[in-house]
């Protein structure tokens, strides 16, 4: 098959293009490195500060997208046929400070000034897309930069006072040239090499299925919101790795056959619309998957594939009876994702097989959902417990339960037990205490930092309660 | 009209717009000199052992790798305390006293090449038993690292003894990590001789030169250490650079070319220190009124493997164990236990939040002892005239602690909202609600009396642009920008003509740390002291020129005028260097009045006290522990402000940062000693969504110091920081609300939601609503 050698794609107003390119370089080593944009920051290198956020923009499916992403955990080999679009880039139109930095610098929304960048691009996404946000929407943009000096205050007041002109925007002016120079760019196969490490970004999935025949030892990558720590906090090598984030064919989201059904590639954000609008208990959760970059970046699909006991998609979906699909070469197969995952660290994968998608069941009459998660903070944190919950009701008694713990084993569980215990019961605050009571004897889970053994047992026989009090009606909103 | 950038003026931060558009340099963002090379650490993988072997040749046979530094390859001393106690070396060479602590250094053609070769290592370890918190230490004949401080007053135990209540409890209070945005670095660059230049991210850039200089066994001449700027430091970088620091400059000096070392995120979290966590244990004595009557506290510290700052910053915690209250009759002890942890160290408030706490919980005791509003105890116990001595023995004279509270239970409308949360929970629903208001009094100074000193350097060029450098360092906190303010005030020029440069040792030397919240107040003297001399020259050149006095002499807002004359400052600065008059001066400042004697424990180590007041109202999910901050109104007093844009800044990111500590900032470390929370991913600090949903911050506008400091004003880093205790005592009142208030939850911190929630679980197990501690009835 044809392919090209050279990585290519466009860096703020210049068309970058490069031969010798590794697995493991990163997009901010790159900028601050090699081409001395300085101003996007290293604050942790893990994907959880957002000093190192810059703006991807990709040819989609829905055109060309911008999005705000860790420059610390993007591999440098995935930003082909994109523009990447740093600080350095931003300006107003008339060639002075673009109006989200005259806010900041306005409202003193900078101190030490370190996280500013970072924080800056953020916002800028946000001001694109919602040129009056409110404060939920500023903190939903925020919720992947931290910052040690503010306390956010001014920031938010910057965020709500900022000037408009987005259509007089530099990156609105030069879109049409940038939507011809990354078409230009072509859609082949790209393969890349340095220093012994081989990279293979393929044409399309069936491109993909034939790669992994072929490197059924790759290291299959799409958002890299987990891949990136292994390279830059484990020095793990990831050669040969394969990229997969940036094939169209595997961002499909449609209906097919009463399921829904959502391509591996697609990202938390880019699903969001179809998901919410079918199963809308999970519009709090999902807005508490990583922070907004790691949800711009990272997939459903990656999720999934990497077996995570404390990943937040498997409890809702399993909850949901949701299918994984997977591939190897033209051969699919079918599983209720529940059996995807057999024990901690082993998923049944097989070499050569990769998720292409995700297939979750409509929602029918007679079902009751929820969806929790428990965390030290409420955002962008990983769940000391999270609990997915499908009720299924006829004439006020429960006829099939479904109902899934994350961070209480070492894999996502069902809770087999309470299932069973609430079968023909009523929904009732009584019934569900009783049936949480026997939750011990479905997991038992680990004390770590996260939480202790005993708080995750409280916590989750207590969601059980929480829910029964919610479907009920009987539970008061926090600040009324 | 008066001039651009004067001071009581609002003013952005002198670097906002290099900020916003990353164009601000930080030390990783210098251009590297050709043939920098990169240094990184090896760590020790056990909290406390004896190393058995230590075998380095696949870290030499690494790709990249130039050079492997051990101790032995040290020209000068093992050791990097900043102290003199010789405590901290660089690299351990037989006892491991902390999982994380540096082994050895290798250098290397990249960063990654470095980071990689270092992980290779094989060093073996006979380990041995570890103590890695203060249970630990004290059941292991609790070590000190550092002298422990005893200050009383008065006959605790005859007062104790006669109180009519007493009640005896503990806290245990957790640490923070510094999670400045910047981690530590440095770059060194050799020169001729035994010349060494420094970048490096650092509070106390005097403190480097001396360390460097004593590694390489060189004086201080020789080595120059510079900061533009930090991104971020609270503390964390007051003593932590030296190491870093070290290992570059013996390396850039051992290879002849430059060196910069820059720790990952991780590394950083776990080999530098951190606040020190602290368990209290009290005893108060009061009467029927819930006045105190005597006061007996310990304050145990986990100090880590070695001295540090410890020292000073457990006495401040004792000098904080009044917050604002009179105890007739107190005796507070400290005790620095070693632990088989990182060195802890200086971190906003020093110690001074760990004390204040304890004097908080122990109003709150009083008053659910009592059955009253903890607001009616505080008002109480206040200090006021014939109740002013602390126990450090200084007199409190200007008490304003009362009207800072009146004013905010006024503007927050704290008694009707109270009021309302009682009604909320007495529902007896699953959402509980707490309000508190909390006080804080805050002592200004080094209690080191002799860091209370700053230099200055102004440059008056015959352009009439000015430049100025002072001993203080840029981390955001605006220092730069009030001092520049200070300097247009006295010069009456607009502030675009001052250009304030980066903090280097070669301009002004022997500075003291950017800490204590000092660095206005000494720096902003010196400065002001420089301008005078300037000043003082220019008057008397011009006077004499034109056979007026030299009163006749005004530096104006038109410019300069002499008798009926005004000239434009450019023009009379032109003048002036035509004439060789000395367009540059030094200047100096040493806090005046305060002293210190740590034997006897009195004195008065504090030339003034700031003060604030909070009330923060909270929403607790009593079946999951977690919650939200719903309000805050905060009321703080810092003087007649230089810069009240820039201070109130102060006062919500310090809010925020000391809610963090007292929320969801957890360390965790495992059995085997290692800090498990050591990257953002796994320690929390507050995310935009945390801060109270509504945030209502006044600086007292009234406020004026009654000591003649820069412009009356007062200093703000650090005071603000314990407002954030209104959010500790809101969330004990939603909890406590589940047994009618009959008990205090005693939320140890952080209250995370786990310990929330087993604090609510404690609550309704309790079978009845008992007294336990009460034993003076």
């Amino acid at each position: 098959m044809a392919h090209r050698t050279r990585l290519t794609f466009l860096l703020n107003d210049r068309e970058i293009a490069l031969d010798a390119v590794g697995a493991s370089d990163t997009l901010l080593d790159f900028l601050r490195l090699d081409r001395r944009l300085t101003g996007t920051k290293e604050g942790c290198a893990e994907g959880d500060c957002g000093a190192c956020t810059v703006l991807v923009g990709r040819l989609g499916p829905q055109g060309l997208v911008y999005e705000s992403v860790n420059a610390c955990i993007r591999f440098l080999a995935s930003v082909d046929r994109c523009h990447v679009v740093t600080i350095e880039h931003l300006r107003g139109a008339d060639g002075g400070l673009h109006p989200v930095q005259q806010a900041m610098v306005d409202f003193h929304g900078a101190q030490c000034g370190f996280c500013t960048p970072g924080i800056v691009m953020s916002l800028y996404a946000l001001w694109m897309a919602t040129p009056k946000p409110s404060t939920a929407d500023v903190e939903t943009a925020l919720q992947g930069n931290l910052c040690r000096c503010t306390g956010y205050a001014p920031i938010i007041r910057a965020a709500q006072n900022w000037g408009g002109g987005q259509s007089a925007d530099p990156l609105a002016a030069e879109r049409d040239s940038v939507i011809a120079s990354l078409t230009a760019m072509g859609s082949d196969r790209v393969e890349l090499a340095k220093n012994g490490e081989r990279v293979i970004l393929p044409a399309s999935a069936d491109d993909l299925a034939e790669v992994l025949v072929a490197e059924p030892k790759a290291t299959v990558i799409a958002g890299a919101t987990d891949v990136g720590l292994w390279v830059t906090k484990h020095l793990r090598p990831i050669s040969p790795a394969v990229f997969i984030g940036h094939l169209n064919d595997l961002k499909g989201i449609e209906e097919v056959d009463g399921a829904l059904r959502i391509g591996a590639g697609v990202t938390y954000t880019e699903a969001e619309g179809a998901i919410l609008v079918r199963w809308p208990h999970l519009a709090a959760y999902w807005n508490r998957i990583g922070g907004w970059q790691v949800r711009n970046a990272g997939t459903i699909g990656g999720n999934v594939a990497n077996g995570s006991p404390i990943g937040d998609t498997p409890p809702v979906l399993i909850a949901l009876d949701a299918r994984v699909v997977l591939r190897k070469g033209t051969t699919r197969r079918s599983l209720p994702l529940q059996e995807y995952f057999i024990a901690y660290g082993k998923q049944d994968r097989a070499p050569g097989e990769f998720v292409e998608r995700i297939d979750i069941p409509l929602p029918a009459a007679g079902q009751v959902h929820a969806a929790y998660k428990i965390s030290k903070r409420r955002d962008e944190d990983i769940s000391t417990v999270a609990m997915g919950i499908r009720l299924t009701l006829d004439d006020g008694k429960i006829t099939k339960a479904r109902i899934v713990l994350g961070g209480m084993a070492g894999v996502p569980k069902r809770a087999s037990t309470v299932e069973a215990a609430l079968i023909g019961q009523p929904l009732t605050e009584d019934a569900l205490v009783a049936a949480a009571a026997r939750l011990g004897e479905d997991v038992q889970p680990l004390s770590d930092w996260r939480g202790s053994a005993e708080y995750r047992m409280i916590v989750a026989r207590n969601l059980l309660r929480r829910f029964a009090l919610e479907q009920t009606g009987t539970l008061e909103e926090v600040g009324a | 009209m008066s001039i651009k950038g004067g001071v009581h003026q609002d003013l952005i931060h002198d670097s906002a717009a290099k900020h916003v558009s990353g164009r601000a340099e930080y030390t990783d963002d210098i251009l590297e000199p050709v043939g920098t090379l990169h240094a990184y650490l090896g760590f020790s993988t056990v909290a406390h052992g004896r190393i058995t072997s230590i075998d380095l040749s696949a870290v030499r046979a690494a790709p990249g790798v130039v050079e492997v530094i051990t101790a032995d390859d040290l020209p000068g001393e093992n050791d990097v305390s900043a102290n003199g106690m010789h405590d901290e070396p660089l690299f351990a060479t037989d006892e491991v006293l902390f999982w994380g602590q540096p082994l050895f250094a290798v250098v290397a053609e990249t960063r990654d090449a470095a980071r990689r070769a270092a992980a290779l290592a094989e060093v073996s370890y006979d380990t041995l038993p570890h103590a890695t918190d203060i249970a630990a230490s004290r059941a292991a004949g609790a070590p000190l690292v550092t002298p422990p401080l005893t200050l009383k007053r008065g006959a605790v135990k005859p007062a104790m003894a006669a109180a009519p209540h007493r009640i005896k409890g503990q806290m245990e209070i957790g640490g923070q990590d510094h999670f400045y945005l910047e981690g530590q670095l440095s770059l060194a660059i050799p020169g001729e001789d035994e010349d060494v230049r420094i970048f490096c991210s650092t509070q106390h850039p005097t403190e480097v030169q001396h360390v460097v200089a004593h590694a390489l066994g060189v004086p201080a001449h020789s080595v120059t250490v510079t900061v533009r700027r930090m991104g971020g430091g609270f503390g964390g970088k007051e003593t932590q650079m030296n190491a870093f620091a070290v290992i570059a400059a013996v390396a850039a000096k051992r290879l002849n070319r430059p060196v910069k070392l820059r720790l990952d995120r991780d590394d950083d979290m776990s080999s530098t220190g951190k606040r020190h966590d602290f368990l209290a244990e009290y005893e108060v004595g009061f009467d029927d009124e819930g006045r105190i009557l005597a006061v007996d506290g310990d304050f145990f510290a986990r100090c880590g493997f070695c001295s540090d700052l410890s020292g000073p910053v457990t006495d401040r915690a004792l000098f904080h164990a009044d917050n604002a209250y009179f105890y007739p009759d107190v005796e507070l002890r400290s005790h620095p236990l070693m632990t088989h942890t990182v060195s802890n160290t200086a971190f906003r408030g020093f110690g001074g939040p760990q004390g204040l706490i304890v004097a908080e919980r122990i109003v709150e005791e009083i008053a659910y002892h009592l059955g009253r509003d903890a607001l009616e105890v505080r008002r109480a116990n206040f200090y006021g005239p014939g109740r002013d001595l602390t126990p450090y023995h200084q007199q409190v004279t200007d008490n304003i602690m009362a009207e800072v509270v009146d004013e905010l239970v006024a503007t927050s409308n704290y008694a009707a909202r109270r009021q309302a949360v009682l009604d909320w929970n007495a529902k007896g629903g699953i959402i509980r609600k707490g309000i508190a208001l909390t006080p804080v009094k805050f002592g200004i100074s080094f209690t080191a009396t002799w860091f209370n000193q700053a230099g200055a350097l102004v440059h008056v060029y015959s352009d009439g642009s000015i430049q100025v450098n002072h001993g203080g360092t840029e981390m955001g906190q605006g220092l730069h920008t009030k001092v520049a303010q200070v300097v247009a005030e006295a010069f009456q020029v607009d502030i675009d003509r001052v250009k304030i440069t980066a903090t280097t040792t070669d301009k002004v030397p022997n500075t003291s740390a950017t800490a204590a919240s000092s660095g206005t107040d000494l720096n902003g003297m010196a400065a002001l002291n420089a301008c005078e001399a300037i000043k003082a020259r220019l008057a008397a050149w011009a006077a004499d020129k034109a056979g007026l006095p030299a009163e006749a002499v005004v530096f104006g807002t038109e410019g300069v005028s002499v008798g009926d004359k005004v000239t434009d400052w450019a023009k009379f600065i032109g003048a002036a260097y035509m004439d060789r008059v000395q367009l540059s001066a030094t200047g100096f400042y040493k806090t005046p009045e305060i002293h210190w004697n740590r034997d006897t424990g009195q004195g008065r180590p504090f030339y003034y006290f700031a003060y604030g007041a909070s009330v923060s109202e909270v929403s607790v999910d009593t079946l999951t522990g977690e919650y939200r901050v719903e309000r805050t109104d905060i009321l703080h007093d810092v003087g007649k402000s230089l810069n009240p844009a820039i201070d109130l800044g102060q006062v919500e990111g310090a809010f925020v940062q000391g809610m963090g500590w007292l929320t969801t900032e957890e360390l965790w470390w495992d059995d085997k000693g290692r800090l498990r929370t050591h990257a953002p991913s796994t320690y929390k600090i507050p995310v935009a969504s945390d801060i109270p949903r509504e945030f209502n911050v006044k600086l007292a506008s009234w406020s004026e110091n009654r000591e003649p400091t820069i412009k009356r004003s007062k200093a703000v880093g650090e005071p603000p920081f314990m407002l954030a205790v209104s959010v500790l005592e809101a969330l004990n009142m939603a909890v406590a609300s589940l047994d009618g208030y009959a008990n205090c939850p005693k939320l140890d911190t952080p209250a995370t939601p786990e310990r929330v929630l087993m604090a609510c679980e404690a609550l309704r197990s309790a079978p009845a609503p008992a007294k336990v501690l009460e034993i003076g009835e």
